[in-house]
């Protein structure tokens, strides 16, 4: 029509119509990865990699500093976190650090659910928590410490006052942000099915905002955890119960570097195995086969 | 068009099955009041394909949550065998036209089958007929599958064979077809035809599509840009897919689209 269609425009391909392969007589459609292919696919062992890497670099650095004292060597530490596991020590150190955190983590969330059950149901529930939020998220759960002890005393209570200090915000608020994202469309489905008020709850809600959810019992987790082995260094021991902080701060003060890295590496290993099998699987077998979260 | 159809869409009282009447739908909004629709009258026999034909924003979907029980009426009101629909209810299902309206943690036989399972029928009976819903649909294969595998319309069906399995006194569908492929759309649309014919339920249909409405309705509802009156009322009984070529449904997409565009009142 125009100079420019004329100028740019290809000359026209010959048409055809053909009769196209059927599908059975393929072949391979689809077809099973090689063994190397599914091996590195296993996040596990990718990162497995990864941990030797480490190891290997630790050892050779702590070798070549030659400084046991402030440096202990990953083999040295290997060796006294396996005296500390023969002689029942670490492990009775680490039960009574689960036990605690386990009560308070626990007690953490049934109070966040309730007020996040509040908050949905109820516009003075949101201001609530909103509030409450805003004021306790930002204090760090070790500033109440003293606090705690002041109330508690010495000893467990004060532990598990400062980890549901330290669940509580963080979920409630992933819980309750969860609940909003939940669509409109799936809200009127629920109720067109004939749900209201706490069945609306528990049939759609929940499962909807797993995903939120999930992410903040893992945080809870994780802030729970850190909070509880930093409180037992500063005071974790009453009437000689003391957890994996207090196996940490006495190991200090004997100078037993080896031991300290043992019970360092005994609060990363646990926590490393709580994220990724506990939460992984309750991960793998909710939100990931449900396509609501990738991975 | 067949025997069955003729008894399925005979009302079986006096009363039509629905009776929208004189509606008035407003919104609350923080700093506004928005009406959507004004004194909407129509009525849908037992049997009907009743289509809610409107441009965008007219207030069709306003309309169908109306009938939905989801909104109140501030002016008029809403009936449902003669009953004054106060809130949401099994006996209305609806299928909306997001894709995400299928419960993700449940596979689709799950799906199909919660509503049933949670007002009162028996597990084995809501599994009989979940798995006859999902055969009419053409899903049978994948019952045992999780939504987000599923294509958006195989999805639509699932959720279409979700409301059939409740045999819901209407089936309300807002665009339930808007966001497919157009080859999708008209497959969809036939299946639709087909199940109606083999299982004759009164459906509400909501489209912005003129063809759209020809095809799957019965009857057009012609509402007006915003706020939504009532423009036309408009029988299309015989328009099937069969149709679409036919100087018959040329003439008459093109009367509508004259309503639609030509002498809408000046809209805001
Ligand atoms: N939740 C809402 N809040 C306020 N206004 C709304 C809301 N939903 C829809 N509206 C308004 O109501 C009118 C009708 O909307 P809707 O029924 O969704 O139209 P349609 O489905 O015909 O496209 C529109 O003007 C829209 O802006
Ligand atoms: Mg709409």
């Amino acid at each position: 029509m125009t100079d420019l269609s004329h100028r740019f425009a290809p000359s026209p391909r010959p048409e055809f119509e053909r009769k196209v392969t059927a599908p059975a007589e393929l072949g391979d459609v689809a077809k099973p990865l090689s063994m190397v292919e599914r091996i590195v696919n296993i996040s596990a062992v990718r990162r497995g990699v990864i941990l030797v890497f480490i190891a290997l670099f630790w050892e050779v650095y702590a070798r070549w500093l030659n400084n046991p004292l402030s440096f202990p060597t990953f083999l040295d530490t290997l060796e006294a976190l396996r005296d500390g596991i023969a002689s029942g020590i670490i492990p009775q150190r680490l039960m009574i650090t689960l036990q605690t955190l386990v009560a308070g983590y626990f007690i953490g969330l049934v109070i966040a659910a309730i007020l996040t059950s509040v908050a949905v149901t109820t516009r003075i529930g949101t201001d609530l928590l909103a509030t409450l939020t805003a004021m306790f998220n930002p204090l760090p759960a070790i500033a109440l410490l003293p606090l705690a002890l002041l109330w508690f005393g010495l000893g467990r209570p004060s532990l598990i006052f400062v980890i549901i200090h330290s669940v509580l915000w963080a979920v409630a608020l992933n819980m309750h942000s969860g609940f909003l994202a939940v669509s409109d469309t799936l809200r009127m489905a629920g109720r067109t099915f004939g749900l209201r008020g706490l069945r609306l709850v528990i049939g759609i809600l929940i499962p909807a905002a797993f995903p939120a959810i999930l992410s903040g019992l893992k945080i809870g987790w994780a802030f729970a955890w850190r909070t509880l082995i930093a409180a037992e260094l500063v005071f974790g021991v009453s009437s000689g119960q003391g957890g994996l902080g207090w196996y940490i701060f006495e190991n200090r003060n004997t100078l037993d570097t080896a031991a300290v890295f043992a019970g360092l590496l005994t609060v990363m290993t646990v926590g490393l195995l709580i994220e990724a099998v506990i939460f992984r699987f309750i991960e793998a077998r909710t939100v990931r086969r449900w396509g609501m979260q990738r991975g | 068009m067949n025997e069955t159809l003729a008894i399925n869409a005979a009302p079986s009282a006096l009363d039509p099955l629905v009776r929208v009447n004189g509606v008035t739908l407003q919104y609350k909004t923080p700093d506004h009041l928005v009406t959507a629709t004004y004194r909407v009258t129509f009525e849908i026999d037992a049997g009907d394909r009743l289509v809610l034909l409107g441009p965008s924003g007219c207030g069709k979907s306003t309309i169908l949550k109306a009938i939905a029980g989801f909104i109140k009426p501030v002016e008029g009101d809403v009936r449902l065998r003669n009953k004054i629909i106060t809130g949401p209810g099994p006996d209305r299902m609806m299928v909306f036209q997001e894709f995400d309206q299928l419960l993700p943690w449940k596979k689709v036989l799950g799906n199909v089958m919660y509503p049933m399972t949670i007002n009162g029928i028996s597990e084995s009976e809501a599994k009989a007929r979940a798995l006859d819903a999902i055969d009419k649909v053409k899903l049978s294969k994948f019952v045992d599958v999780y939504p987000h595998m599923l294509s958006g319309g195989m999805k639509q069906r699932v959720a279409i064979a979700r409301a059939m399995a409740m045999k819901p006194d209407v089936l309300l569908m807002d665009e339930p077809y808007a966001a497919l492929d157009a080859l999708t759309r008209r497959k969809m649309q036939d299946e639709l035809l087909q199940l109606w014919d083999e299982v004759g339920f009164t459906l509400v249909f909501v489209t912005h599509s003129i063809e759209e409405a020809l095809v799957v309705g019965s009857r057009i509802v012609v509402l007006s840009p915003h706020p939504g009156q009532v423009n036309a009322e408009v029988n299309c009984q015989h328009m099937g897919q069969d149709f679409r070529d036919t100087p018959e449904f040329q003439a008459l997409a093109k009367r509508i689209s004259r309503m639609l565009f030509d002498d809408a009142p000046t809209a805001s």
